[in-house]
């Protein structure tokens, strides 16, 4: 027990500078006196100014999404996500606050985002609107996703603030919405090429390549393509204070092949379309957990994925119409050869389709009143060749009636959302129907006459269905599962300001408190042996929680800009079960603090981005005890950039270090994770 | 220029905080400690002095453990191998699945480890291991150890057949393996016969159904007895007989009990009970099982009581006072053999510390103890 005092004092400790730096990030900038560097907006001629969203000017300061938003939002884009240390989606979302990322490796260990500890199935990801499903296990592995085409990614907590979105948008306890690189050009130009390649550390090679071209007045095309090839070997160190020692990790290889192709344009009625092709494909290891003894592991993974999707929007006087659709199918195969049955080593090959519908409709009342009905249709399917395999086909219908009063100072949004689920088996009994219906209220407040205050709440009832594998794997037994209930409620406020005559030009602050509950939570319960286990609704867990994001950007000499970044989350997510053995305990995996800070600079061509990320102690199992204690990590990443322009071809060299002193840590217990690593890339843009 | 000291005067302060921040946050590693649990008053004069409970771990979890329940002083020790090897790299492993001791060792068959951790049997203190992939179960005759093993080859895809591998209880060096059927489970010695439980669980729409006979002398294996699908518990009475569950398939075919008299190496009779676990003690074969009832939806448990003289099921349970009603997951069963006490492990929901509950021979609880995540196996260490 001794072990455990310390740690307490030790988080406390950790707790209050952490707290002292937040303190100083508000405190300083204020007392700071500089001249006058105003603040110009960058022009862009492209779809994206057409796309521009609602903005208000404040003297230099705009107000965007993140300080209007009634859910709390958190956006990396452009140049932002550029300068950060990362090469796929999951690096990136570290970044936010009330985030876990589930990361169980290297380059080839599976990545999965935890918002506010709700669970990973609790988390929706959109890629340019539509919902990148999984109906076999609930999960999207963002380490899939490379951020070469990706020109934002934003999280909402609860759901995306705007009324207008697919009834999928309002279906899910958060949503991370990832949004491919639009068609941009400088004047006079209709072509743009930009092309890249990185290599580094776990012997990455990966060129990638994107074209877009203006095909008319109104219609681009969008080329993107990408090939990325690591060994994914690396030096980690496992260690107790008696022994210590340094393997390699060998088994975390990837091959991975993308092709995207965009089309999108404008009618001559102003409406806009887009069309997507999507294929991915890749062959890799699978690296498994490190105990005694072993360190090598046989398994593999494919997986192939191909999906289609297209959008249309139009706006007719006061009606406006989204509407999307989307068809994917994807195939993935497991070889384990230390299973060998009669006809040789376990092959497990699974196949999902998805057929998907959206209609979004808003009507414009009057200049304050918005209505919108949203419908989508979803059919999935799923083949594998496992032994008395269920087959099931999915049918979800969902519909949604939204209403949203938006006046100068107060907004306020509700929306009902109704889901039919009905689910059909080729054999073994089925999960037959369901039919709910949940709720979520959101309001936004300008309480003062200025603007650069906001408070923000919302209240959002939502669940999630057993997915295929918690109802029709093979080997639980068949039982009747409710869907996974959560409730959120969520109090916050934004701030900005801007700032003439200072080195100090902008400062913003977003801070939320919240309480989420999770019940009939669907857990594994083993029966007397560990081959049979059934899937229950059993857990209940309640999150208290703060998240608060500061962010401020200076200009302290001529062509010398810096920006800061601090964000900190506490997170109390507790197991609220009375009966379970656990009761009150900290649930596995979250830990009580978590911060990241990051700053930039930039000097004329050069530039300079270092991130810190904390994730305080935390338990790997249920029993808050001293054996499932799991050490708190920092890491610290750097990365230089230097930018030069020939003939207004833009070339851009970076190099990054990251985890640079070289931390022995785990995010999952026994999947150690790289120590020092680097990567270079080399960057032509024209 | 004020601007450029309110600059370094903010770096400064980060500096500083950032550094105090990073010092304060993560404390020296320490070896998880064993922890000690007073239980009974000291009884050196007991003939059982104690046992060892091995605790599996969850499966990746790598928190196999070893408890040693100590009567000559009364106390519960959790957590002693880590305490006795804190060198040993990641400790005792993942999911130990079989404990024996035989002479002055003690031994620990570690599933995902591919091992079988030999130890002092008195001091708890590591000799060394013995590697062997996908160990099962262990036992001992004759200054050997058995160990049954899922996988015979690594690798090579037409060799579903598990082996038996013979060490040497001296050297502790793998001397011989012979091929058993798929997925060899439990296994009991009689005579000179070496008895091997095949379930072939890799292959659930065909499973193994025999139960392999080998003689040791030859080694060989000189019969296969055709039982029933997914065989699992394998144990010697004293009247030349061996019990054997098979697990049946999880949906029609239930769990049973078969005795197969070992002097024809036929079936002699058959119990449809569900047993998940057996210990036998003289006369008495002590068992629970559980039956999934798609029903309820949930598993039910029994506990029950067999005479294997009379090969009769008993009425009478060897827990009277109810406690089994609290028994979330019964995991693990051992009797002693002089005072007839009973001891049941709970593993709970599998991912939480477990419980071992001691049992009068009357079926009222004595005491009962937390252990590690899914206690499971025991080696008496008697007198």
């Amino acid at each position: 027990m001794r072990r455990n005092k310390f740690a307490f004092s030790g988080i406390n400790a950790c707790f209050f500078t952490l707290l002292t730096l937040i303190g100083v990030g508000v405190a300083v900038p204020l007392n700071s006196q500089a001249q006058i560097h105003p603040v110009k907006p960058a022009k862009q001629d492209s779809l994206e100014k057409i796309n521009a969203l609602k903005e208000v000017q404040i003297k230099t300061i705009k107000l965007s999404r993140r300080q209007t938003s009634s859910t709390p939002l958190q956006i990396l884009s452009g140049a932002e996500l550029e300068k950060l240390n990362s090469l796929s989606v999951a690096d990136a979302v570290r970044y936010f606050s009330g985030v876990q990322l589930k990361d169980y490796g290297g380059i080839g260990g599976l990545k999965t985002i935890n918002v506010r500890s709700m669970g990973s199935n609790h988390t929706a990801v959109f890629y340019d609107g539509v919902q990148l499903g999984n109906a076999q296990n609930g999960q999207v592995d963002l380490g899939k996703f490379s951020l070469d085409n990706i020109e934002e990614i934003e999280l909402y907590n609860g759901q995306k603030s705007s009324i207008l979105q697919s009834a999928k948008g309002f279906a899910s306890a958060s949503s991370l919405y990832l949004k491919a690189r639009q068609p941009n050009f400088e004047a006079g130009r209709s072509n743009r090429v930009k092309a890249a390649f990185r290599t580094g550390s776990f012997g990455l090679l990966n060129p990638s390549v994107l074209w877009q071209s203006k095909l008319g007045e109104h219609t681009y095309s969008t080329l993107s393509a990408e090939l990325k090839k690591a060994n994914g070997c690396y030096k980690y160190r496992i260690t107790n204070g008696v022994y210590d020692t340094t393997a390699v990790r060998t088994d975390g290889d990837v091959e991975t092949m993308r092709l995207e192709l965009g089309l999108n344009g404008m009618l001559a009625d102003s409406s806009k379309w887009s069309v997507k092709l999507y294929g991915y494909k890749d062959d890799q290891g699978l690296p498994g957990a490190i105990v005694a003894n072993v360190f090598r592991f046989s398994q593999r993974m494919w997986n192939r994925n191909f999906f289609a999707q297209s959008a249309y929007e139009k706006k007719v006087g006061k009606y406006s119409l989204l509407a999307s659709a989307k068809y994917s199918n994807d195939y993935m195969r497991y070889l384990n050869p230390d299973i060998v049955t009669t006809s040789g080593f376990l092959n497990n090959t699974y196949h999902q389709q998805e057929f998907y519908l959206s209609l979004a409709n808003k009507l414009k009342i009057n200049k304050y009143w918005d209505l919108v009905w949203s419908a989508d249709y979803q059919r999935n399917h799923m083949d594998a060749n496992l032994d008395r395999f269920a087959y099931p086909t999915r049918n979800t219908l969902l519909n949604v009636l939204a209403t949203q009063l938006h006046f100068d100072r107060f907004d306020i949004q509700a929306n009902v959302l109704s889901t039919l689920v009905s689910d059909q088996v080729k054999s073994g009994p089925s999960a037959g129907r369901k039919n709910e219906l949940t709720p979520t209220v959101m309001v936004s407040w300008q309480p003062f006459d200025q603007k650069e205050f906001r408070v923000r709440s919302f209240y959002k009832s939502i669940f999630r269905m057993p997915t295929f594998n918690d109802l029709y794997y093979t080997f639980y037994q068949f039982t009747v599962l409710r869907p996974e209930y959560t409730k959120q409620y969520d109090l916050g406020f934004t701030y900005i300001k801007g700032y003439e005559n200072r080195a100090l030009s902008q400062f913003s602050i977003q801070a939320d408190a919240y309480f989420n509950q999770v019940k009939d939570k669907i857990v594994a319960v083993p029966g007397t042996s560990q081959a049979m286990w059934s899937m229950r609704n059993l857990g209940k867990v309640e999150i208290k929680g703060i998240d608060v994001n500061i962010q401020s950007a200076w200009e302290v000499a001529q062509a010398l800009n810096l920006s800061l970044g601090l964000s900190y989350t506490y997170q109390q997510a507790i197991d609220a079960d009375p009966k379970s053995t656990t009761y009150k305990d900290q649930i596995p995996y979250v830990p009580l603090h978590n911060g990241t800070f990051l700053a930039g600079a930039s000097y004329k061509k050069f530039a300079m981005n270092y991130s810190f990320l904390y994730t305080g102690e935390r338990y790997d199992q249920s029993a808050n005890i001293p054996k499932n204690y799991v050490q708190p990590f920092y890491t610290h990443d750097l990365a230089m950039h230097y930018n030069m322009q020939i003939q207004k071809r833009k070339l851009r060299l970076t190099a990054e270090v990251n985890n640079l002193l070289n931390q022995a840590y785990a995010v999952i217990t026994n999947y150690p994770m790289p120590g020092r690593s680097y990567r270079f890339s080399l960057t032509y843009d024209y | 220029m004020k601007k450029m000291k309110a600059i370094t005067r903010y770096a400064c302060f980060l500096l500083i905080l950032l550094s105090s921040f990073l010092g304060a946050c993560r404390k020296d590693l320490q070896v998880i400690p064993e922890e000690l649990v007073g239980i009974l008053p000291a009884d050196p004069s007991r003939q059982l002095q104690g046992f060892y409970l091995v605790n599996e771990g969850n499966m990746g979890m790598n928190k196999a453990s070893l408890d040693y329940m100590d009567f000559s002083t009364g106390v519960y020790r959790r957590n002693m191998y880590n305490q006795m090897n804190p060198a040993q790299v990641n400790g005792l492993g993942d999911v130990a699945n079989d404990v024996g001791i035989y002479g002055s060792k003690l031994y620990v068959v570690v599933n995902i480890s591919n091992k079988v951790e030999v130890m002092d049997a008195k001091s708890g203190k590591r000799i060394q291991q013995i590697n062997v992939t996908n160990p099962r179960y262990i036992t001992f005759k004759d200054g050997k150890a058995y160990v049954s093993a899922y996988l015979g080859q690594v690798g090579v895809p037409d060799a579903p057949n598990g082996v038996v591998v013979q060490i040497d209880t001296a050297s502790l060096k793998e001397e011989k393996r012979i091929e058993v059927g798929r997925q060899p489970e439990e296994m009991a010695v009689v005579g000179q016969k070496l008895y091997v439980a095949n379930s072939g669980g890799y292959t659930p729409l065909n499973y193994d159904t025999r139960v392999s006979v080998i003689d040791l002398n030859s080694f060989s294996v000189v019969k296969n007895i055709d039982v029933a699908i997914n065989l699992h518990r394998l144990k010697a009475d004293k009247y030349g007989d061996i019990y054997v569950t098979s697990r049946g398939n999880y949906l029609d075919i239930h769990s049973k009990i078969y005795v197969i008299d070992t002097k024809t190496d036929l079936i002699k009779t058959r119990f449809d009970i569900g047993a998940s676990n057996l210990v036998i003690d003289d006369d008495i074969a002590y068992f629970y099982g559980s039956e999934w009832s798609s029903n309820t939806g949930k598993f039910s448990l029994s506990y029950g009581m067999l005479d294997v003289k009379q090969e009769k099921i008993l009425n009478t349970k060897f827990i009277t006072d109810g406690t089994d009603a609290k028994i979330m997951i019964p995991y693990g069963i051992a009797v002693d053999k002089y005072t007839k006490e009973v001891f049941v492990t709970d593993a709970r929901d599998y991912v939480s510390p477990g419980v071992l509950y001691c049992f009068d021979p009357a079926g009222k609880k004595k005491w009962s103890v937390v252990t590690g995540d899914i206690p499971a196996h025991f080696a008496m260490v008697y007198k």
